[in-house]
C-alpha cells in the first residue's frame, strides 16, 4: 500500500494518471487509494516532490 | 435526460460547454473542485497563432503577460533567439481565463456545478447514467452524451473502458513556482536544457505581469532526484534571474508527452488531456485541448441529431483528430526520441547550427532540412537518420 505523506503533497493529481489500476483518486487536495492498488510504485517514482511511499 | 455531460471545466470542457449550448443542447458541467481554474497545472503558455486558428477570444483579464519571443538555453547558457509572427503568444493567468471560458459556456446556455464529483457511471438502454457527488449529497444524471473532460487523472475514459493510463516513459513529471522578484527579460519565455537541468524535458521561465511561472518537467527514466529538487538547483544556480526572487504558489502535475489512448466509446467522448493531446516537444496543451472539443461538438451534433451516438458514429471526431494532427504528432514523437539519446554536448552542437527559425520549424515537425544541417556532424546525423526516418 502507498503511504501518502500530506506535508509534502500539492495535490497535482498526477499520481493518479498513471495508476495502471485505476486505483488512486484526487478528492479537492486528498489523494485515495483503494484496495485494488496492486504496489506497481509507478506512482511513487512519478510524484514529483516524493509525497509517494511504497511499501516494498 | 439531458443531452450532453461533460466531467470537467478546465479549457477543453468549458469550450466542449459553449459549442454544445450555443448549439441548442441541454448541457450540464461538473466540476469536482471547488474553484474552476485553480490550482492550475501548467506554463500558461500560449501562441496568438493557436488561439487564432481555433477562433477563442480571452477576456483581457485572461492575459498576464505578452510575449514576442524564446529564449532557449544550451547547458552551457549559449543562448538561441526564436522570434517572429509565429512566436507570439501570451502568457496566461488560468484562474482567470477558465472562469472567462466558463462565463462564455454559460451565456451560451450551459449549466454548471462546482465542488460536484463524478464517481461513477453505467450504461443503461442507450444512455449513460452517472453518478455524481456534491454538497447537496449524491445523485444521478441520465444523459445522452458523456464527455470526458478531466484531464491526465480521466475517469471517465476507465469507466468507458478506454486505455487512458499514461506511461511513466511519456508523461512528464512537472513541477512549478509561481515567483514574485524574477528578473528576466519579460518580452521572452525562457527554456532550460540539459541533462543536468531537467533530464529528457526542460526547465521554464513564464513571465506574467507581477510574477513569472517558474517550473520544469523531467522523465522519470532520466531522473536522479525527483523534479522538485532539480527546481530548487535550477533557481540555486541561476542567481542572475532569482537573486530576489520568492515563491508565492507551488503546483505540479503530470504532462502526457505521447498519444496513445482512443478518444471515443459508446455515448463518450473524450477531450483534451484526457484524451492525452498534448505537444509531445513542447508539452503545451492547452490550444490542442480547446481544437479537440470545436472537433467533438461538431461531431456530437450531427450525432445527437440523428440519435445515434455509437462508437461507430463519434469515431469521426477521432478521425478528424487524426487528419489535422495525426502525422505531425507521430512526427513529434519520433523527434522526442532523438532528442532524449543527445548528451548535453549534442545539445551545444544543436545550439551552433541551428538558427531560431529552424528550431521552429522542427516543433512544426519538418526534418529533412534538418538532416542538411547536420551533414557535417557525422554522429548527430546517424543518430537523426535512425530515428526520425520512416
Amino acid at each position: 500500500m502507498i503511504a501518502v505523506d500530506r506535508n509534502k503533497c500539492i495535490y497535482c493529481g498526477g499520481c493518479v494518471g498513471i495508476c495502471p489500476v485505476n486505483a488512486m483518486t484526487l478528492e479537492e487536495t486528498i489523494i485515495t487509494i483503494n484496495d485494488s492498488c496492486i504496489d506497481c510504485n509507478l506512482c511513487v517514482k512519478f510524484c514529483p516532490v516524493g509525497a509517494l511511499e511504497g511499501s516494498k | 435526460m439531458i443531452d450532453c455531460l461533460i466531467v470537467g471545466a478546465g479549457p477543453a470542457g468549458s469550450v466542449m460547454a459553449k459549442e454544445m449550448a450555443s448549439r441548442g443542447f441541454e448541457t450540464l458541467v461538473v466540476e469536482k473542485r471547488q474553484e474552476i481554474g485553480a490550482p492550475k497545472r501548467c506554463a500558461e503558455g500560449i501562441t496568438l497563432r493557436g488561439l487564432k486558428y481555433i477562433g477563442i477570444d480571452i477576456h483581457p483579464l485572461g492575459i498576464s503577460g505578452r510575449i514576442k519571443g524564446a529564449m532557449l538555453y544550451a547547458p552551457s547558457g549559449k543562448k538561441v533567439v526564436m522570434e517572429g509572427d509565429e512566436m507570439e503568444g501570451y502568457v496566461l493567468e488560468r484562474k482567470v481565463f477558465e472562469k472567462d471560458l466558463a462565463a462564455k459556456a454559460i451565456k451560451a446556455g450551459a449549466r454548471y456545478m462546482v465542488k460536484t464529483q463524478a464517481i461513477g457511471m453505467e450504461r443503461e438502454n442507450g444512455a449513460w447514467k452517472v453518478r455524481v457527488r456534491g454538497m447537496d449529497g449524491e445523485m444521478e444524471i441520465k444523459t445522452r452524451l458523456v464527455v470526458g473532460a478531466d484531464g491526465v487523472e480521466s475517469k471517465v475514459g476507465k469507466w468507458a473502458g478506454l486505455k487512458t493510463v499514461n506511461r511513466i516513459t511519456d508523461y512528464h513529471s512537472g513541477i512549478q513556482f509561481e515567483m514574485a522578484g524574477v528578473n528576466a527579460d519579460e518580452k521572452y519565455i525562457h527554456l532550460f536544457f540539459g541533462r543536468d537541468v531537467a533530464p529528457l524535458g526542460y526547465a521554464w521561465i513564464f513571465p506574467k505581469a507581477f510574477s513569472a511561472n517558474v517550473g520544469l518537467g523531467i522523465l522519470e527514466k532520466a531522473a536522479k532526484m525527483k523534479a522538485y529538487d532539480y527546481l530548487k538547483k535550477f533557481i540555486e544556480e541561476h542567481e542572475e534571474f532569482f537573486k530576489n526572487a520568492q515563491p508565492i504558489e507551488i503546483n505540479g502535475g503530470g504532462v502526457p508527452v505521447a498519444h496513445f489512448t482512443r478518444m471515443v466509446a459508446d455515448g463518450v467522448m473524450l477531450v483534451g488531456d484526457a484524451a492525452q493531446l498534448v505537444n509531445p516537444i513542447h508539452g503545451g496543451g492547452i490550444a490542442r485541448a480547446m481544437h479537440s472539443s470545436v472537433m467533438a461538438a461538431e461531431v456530437a451534433e450531427k450525432a445527437l441529431k440523428k440519435g445515434e451516438l455509437s462508437e461507430d458514429i463519434l469515431i469521426e471526431y477521432e478521425r478528424k483528430w487524426d487528419e489535422e494532427y495525426g502525422e505531425k504528432t507521430r512526427k513529434l514523437m519520433k523527434l522526442r526520441a532523438f532528442l532524449e539519446k543527445l548528451e548535453d554536448k549534442d545539445f551545444e552542437t544543436l545550439a551552433d547550427i541551428l538558427e531560431g527559425e529552424d528550431i521552429y520549424s522542427l516543433t512544426q515537425a519538418k526534418m529533412t532540412f534538418f538532416l542538411k544541417k547536420l551533414i557535417t556532424k557525422p554522429s548527430l546525423l546517424s543518430l537523426a537518420k535512425k530515428y526520425l526516418m520512416d
